[in-house]
């Protein structure tokens, strides 16, 4: 598993491969990339400023991608998550897994993705003609979550 | 303890981050969210609505019935939007 947080544009193709290099076990590659739309409900978008929970979005990361491995027969996992100012057309998220048939990987991508949007300590603001404003959680990504169940974590002493 | 505030609360508080030592009838996150909203104008702006004000504590999320008793950090957030 390998999580990454960083201020520096995403390359896709590169998470991806990584997850196959030097091994021939892995028979499916699931990538997601969400990227940034340049108009949201009518507004143009000039940017996104995403600010995040330094250390607990990592962890929160972490978390659910040991959730997903223990669901489905995993074989890698990259996240990789981009904070700070993203301009319209890049890449704000890519999520990349790796397994020997194709039904856990789309599965656990999915999931993976599911949770991010909901429960990874992220916000996003948007620059619009208007002003900058705070994009509101969508209730279909809560629904969108709830389809998988409980995922419940303990506190750790 | 440690506060921790994010987005448009860390923007309505006017600070990231601060120490605060609440009485000792503040027990639960929701109490100290209450607690908070008494200390002046730009708490009560941002804690208006305790029912969008998601919390953490020592970095993972807990509900507004959590004990704070022992928590070295808590964290107080609008609900998340990454991804």
């Amino acid at each position: 598993m390998q999580v990454t947080i960083t201020n520096d544009p995403i390359d896709p193709a590169a998470e991806t491969a990584a997850l196959a290099r030097d091994r021939t076990d892995v028979g499916a590659l699931v990538a997601f990339s969400g990227v940034c739309r340049g108009e949201e409900a009518g507004d143009s978008i000039a940017a996104l400023t995403l600010e995040h929970y330094p250390g607990m979005a990592e962890a929160e990361i972490a978390r659910h991608v040991e959730e997903a491995e223990s669901r489905w027969p995993l074989l890698g996992v990259r996240i990789v998550h981009r904070v700070g100012r993203i301009v319209p057309g890049e890449i704000i998220v890519v999520i990349a897994v790796a397994s020997a048939h194709r039904e856990a990987a789309f599965a656990a991508a999915e999931f993976l993705m599911d949770y991010l949007k909901t429960r990874a300590p992220f916000w996003k603001r948007e620059d619009t003609p208007d002003g900058a404003r705070w994009v509101e959680a969508r209730q279909s990504d809560d629904a969108a979550v709830r389809k998988w169940g409980q995922v419940t974590f303990s506190r750790k002493k | 303890m440690k506060l921790l505030y994010f987005a448009w609360i860390r923007e309505r508080v006017g600070k990231p981050e601060e120490d605060v030592t609440p009485p000792g009838s503040v027990t639960t996150v929701g109490e100290l969210v209450e607690w908070l909203k008494g200390r002046g104008e730009e708490y009560a702006h941002a804690f208006d609505n305790p029912k969008v004000v998601r919390a953490a504590i020592d970095k993972v999320h807990v509900r507004a019935e959590a004990k704070i008793a022992g928590a070295r950090e808590i964290a107080l957030f609008p609900p998340m939007t990454g991804g």
